[in-house]
């Protein structure tokens, strides 16, 4: 039974404790949320990206204000309200543009991070899952965001990106259009896509990462050595005074104070980009008006989803959709085609090493050939590079079954 | 120090992921066009110098198409008028003397169909020998304004095609203020406004073979050079194009391309202002957060 | 608790965060920014009325920033119940008199009818009574309908921009700003 203190004086400190548990709180969530010791700044990611889908957020309020999900007026209502009429408005719409893209860059950095250090085993699979859940959800609040300049790559992204979900020789062309809402990428395509890329993924993503938080606090963070110590003793030690002894650190102030450095260091390459060098984040193709009679002449996905739509490309059409869409959920599966036991860095893992790297690499030449016009030399290459990433995941349960135990 | 070294992998393999995706890409699918600074190679240099007093007199012949604002010399049709005549409205010729190259005016006076490259051109040769094309050239840039603004440089060499909506420039002009029927809501003034532009850009449209495209943010859709070396010459860019070759000077080239980025990025300055204002802001926090974590991490190593 | 907070000051933490709150204030001035009406809104804020043929005792309605305007060329029988105060609301035009008011009640902002029959205004919301110069006489309308900057330019007027006659109607205290 909750005990209350009549002469406690309202919104003090004992008042907020009896009420809301305040100092249990800052206990579990901060001041005695254990962190090893023995990580490096790639640890940081993780707030990187929450304070970049702030950014993305707060840039995004601000073009919504302006913004009109009209095929007549949106171009302009982004184009020449928010970007010259607007106070800042084009400070807005750059944060959005650079965020969006580079939230994709710390993405991969993070997933590449914990696929190194085996963070997605032994009590650490849904962090994974739902890690994976937010890279799902991004991608899908990416692709609809992009739609909305309704410039030519949004109209013509959409329009091939919609054409996925006929089947191949399924010819669900039926499906295709409830999808739109309509033949073509038109008002109804636009507008669903706004509800989705402002509300309904939005909270997605924001229920997912509470989920991600919630999968984390239990099993912990991992540590550069993977090694599983006893968090108890090590925050006994640091309580007592020990901290030089102790493994751990509290998350706050110790941890957050160097997140906080890492992000600075963020925030200057970020705001670099946002003003001097944005012309990755806004293709030039997407600043013409989106014309359903004429296709541009190249036509290519933003570079986060490069790697994808090269799986795609050099199959004939069936086998490309199977490819393309085992290439969407074969990340999931990791945690149990990863059948060694060892939570180490790649680096001690025998041949599991090199296919961390493999992949890496594998992917970034997915990435350029997604780019390069598909022809000659580049097809060539594509090809190898999209069977060798099936090769390697075929591969990963075989290698890491025979992996010696650490 | 280990995590200076994972740091440096990171931005490596982040710096050749850039460099594949953006430079190398776009150097793949965009073969290089070298322009030629105006020089216009192809066009012999004159063997004559034109006297203006003389050319007055052969220009005469001009304002059976052209009007000359500068000079009060109206055209003998408006421009929905000519549009019907000649699929476009013929330019006031008050700039042309300080926009246009000296020797690309001259070759286009007796030849303008060959000299602006395109396949139809209304306007027939208007001089006959290349005393009579110096003189013309030498009267025009007599009489031409000493201050061009970016708008009138847009105005004569581009928007009689190309419309900026942005810089609320059509191809007939600025877009008028019009007053709406209070009853109503009606606005006649503007909807006969648009029947006229409507009427004037299918014209348009059929004598080109499209619509000139509107140019309000076409400096962020195409780069620099691109505009550059399409303007100086339509073909090098865009192979069998119908847009002719203007001839424009570099005065007339720099002010055209002010003006585009006028209405397609006019942030520009603000951005330039602010940018350093912000990097600096974000260096002194890392600052003060780096001396922040020292003093937390103190006794933990 | 760690040994770094023990007593000891956060300074650098303080520093640190006043540091983030400038730019936080940055920000926040932005943010205004974008708010504020567009350039394109603020320039549509002149309209020119053109009162030549302006028929006596007939109301004449216009629209200014989006705002209904009224405007009621004066009869004599009108002019014969002007006093010397209210007259001081009309717009003396070449020896005509007219009401060019914003045609919004001062009590909440309905728009009140005109009433030929009594020659003056009738707010159906809450019962506010305007004679035919627009000055209040029945509540709860705290005050006489404003008048909108205007201009005189021989028989036009410009609303918007603030000639003599208006600004010795603010100096008076005859209507509050617009």
């Amino acid at each position: 039974m909750a005990h209350f203190d009549e002469n406690a004086k309202p919104f003090s400190h004992k008042w907020l404790n009896e009420r809301l548990a305040v100092d249990t709180l800052q206990r579990v969530l901060s001041t005695e949320y254990w962190i090893p010791k023995n990580i490096n700044f790639l640890w940081a990611m993780g707030m990187v990206l929450a304070a970049t889908f702030g950014l993305l957020l707060i840039s995004g309020i601000f073009l919504l204000m302006y913004y009109q999900p009209n095929v007549n007026t949106a171009f302009d209502s982004v184009n020449y309200t928010i970007m010259s009429e607007v106070g800042y408005g084009w400070l807005w719409r750059h944060i959005h543009g650079v965020g969006a893209s580079v939230v994709f860059l710390i993405i991969y950095i993070h997933m590449f991070t914990g696929i190194y250090y085996g963070s997605y085993k032994r009590g650490r699979e849904l962090i994974w899952l739902s890690g994976m859940g937010l890279f799902v959800a991004f991608s899908a609040e990416a692709f609809s965001g992009y739609m909305l300049p309704w410039g030519q790559m949004s109209y013509w992204a959409g329009m091939v990106i919609t054409n996925l979900f006929s089947g191949g020789s399924l010819h669900a062309d039926g499906l295709v259009e409830w999808i739109r809402g309509d033949y073509v990428p038109g008002q109804a395509f636009l507008n669903r896509f706004f509800m989705l890329h402002v509300l309904l993924m939005p909270l997605l993503i924001i229920g997912l990462i509470v989920l991600h938080f919630g999968t984390l606090r239990i099993p912990h963070v991992n540590n550069q050595d993977g090694e599983d110590f006893d968090f108890e003793e090590a925050a006994r030690l640091y309580k007592e005074g020990k901290v030089k002894e102790s493994k751990v650190i509290p998350f706050k102030p110790v941890f957050l104070s160097k997140d906080v450095f890492v992000m600075g260091i963020y925030f200057i390459f970020f705001f670099y980009l946002v003003f001097y060098h944005f012309e990755f984040a806004m293709d030039p193709v997407n600043f013409d008006p989106a014309n359903g009679l004429k296709t541009p002449a190249h036509i290519y996905p933003e570079w986060y989803f490069l790697w994808s739509y090269e799986i795609l490309r050099p199959f004939p059409t069936d086998p490309g959709l199977m490819a393309f869409g085992f290439a969407q959920v074969i990340f999931l599966a990791l945690p149990f085609l990863d059948r060694s036991p060892n939570v180490a860095p790649a680096s001690r893992r025998g041949l599991f090493k090199y296919w961390f790297w493999a992949m890496l690499v594998d992917m970034i030449v997915l990435t350029f050939m997604g780019k390069l016009p598909p022809e000659g030399a580049w097809s060539v290459i594509g090809l190898i590079a999209a069977l060798f990433f099936f090769v390697l995941w075929i591969a990963l349960p075989i290698i890491t079954s025979k992996e010696k135990k650490l | 120090m280990k995590e200076l070294k994972i740091f440096g992998i990171v931005v490596a393999f982040t710096l050749v992921l850039y460099w594949g995706v953006e430079p190398f890409a776009h150097s793949q699918m965009h073969k290089h066009v070298e322009g030629d600074n105006l020089q216009y190679s192809d066009l012999k240099p004159l063997k004559v110098k034109g006297d203006a007093k003389a050319g007055e007199a052969k220009a005469a012949a001009c304002i059976g198409c052209h009007s000359i604002k500068v000079k009060n010399m109206p055209a003998p049709m408006d421009a929905m008028a000519s549009s019907a005549a000649y699929g476009v409205n013929p330019p006031d010729l008050s700039l042309s003397g300080a926009l246009l190259d000296e020797k690309f005016f001259a070759h286009f006076l007796m030849d303008p169909a060959g000299v602006t490259k395109s396949k139809h051109f209304a306007m027939p040769p208007s001089a006959f020998s290349e005393q009579d094309a110096a003189d013309i050239v030498a009267y025009f840039k007599s009489i031409a304004p000493k201050e061009v603004t970016a708008k009138e440089a847009f105005e004569f060499a581009c928007s009689r095609c190309h419309a900026d909506r942005y810089g609320k420039l059509t191809q007939l002009g600025d877009e008028p203020k019009t007053k709406a029927n209070i009853k109503t809501g009606v606005d006649l003034e503007a909807l006969e406004f648009k029947k006229n532009l409507g009427t004037y850009q299918n014209k348009l449209a059929d004598y080109m073979g499209k619509l000139p495209p509107d140019l309000s943010i076409i400096i962020r859709a195409r780069s620099e050079h691109f505009l550059h070396t399409l303007v100086e010459n339509p073909q090098s860019q865009l192979p069998g194009t119908a847009m002719p070759r203007v001839g424009l000077n570099h005065e007339g080239m720099e002010k055209v391309m002010s003006y585009l980025e006028e209405t397609g990025d006019p942030s520009k300055p603000l951005r330039e202002e602010t940018g350093p204002k912000v990097l600096l802001f974000f260096l002194v926090f890392t600052a003060l957060a780096f001396l922040w974590k020292k003093s937390m991490w103190k006794g933990h190593h | 608790m760690a040994n770094n907070t023990k007593g000891r000051r956060d300074f650098m933490g303080m520093a640190l965060g006043g540091f983030t709150a400038l730019g936080g204030i940055g920000a926040l001035y932005a943010a205004k920014r974008t708010w504020d009406p567009l350039p394109s809104v603020k320039a549509a804020g002149f309209t020119t009325l053109d009162l030549s043929n302006v028929p006596e005792g007939v109301l004449i309605t216009e629209k200014w920033r989006g705002k209904p305007i009224f405007i009621l060329k004066q009869t004599k029988e009108m002019m014969s119940k002007v006093t010397d105060k209210t007259k001081k609301r009309l717009l003396n035009i070449g020896g005509d008199y007219y009401m060019v008011t914003v045609g919004l009640c001062t009590h909440l902002g309905c728009i009140p009818g005109y009433v030929p029959e009594t020659q003056d205004f009738l707010c159906a919301c809450h019962g506010g009574r305007y004679d035919s110069t627009a000055e209040v006489t029945k509540a709860p309308p705290p005050r006489g309908l404003d008048i909108p900057p205007f201009k005189i330019d021989g028989k036009k007027v410009v609303l918007g921009e603030q000639g003599p006659e208006y600004k010795k109607m603010l100096e008076d205290g005859i209507t509050l700003p617009v």
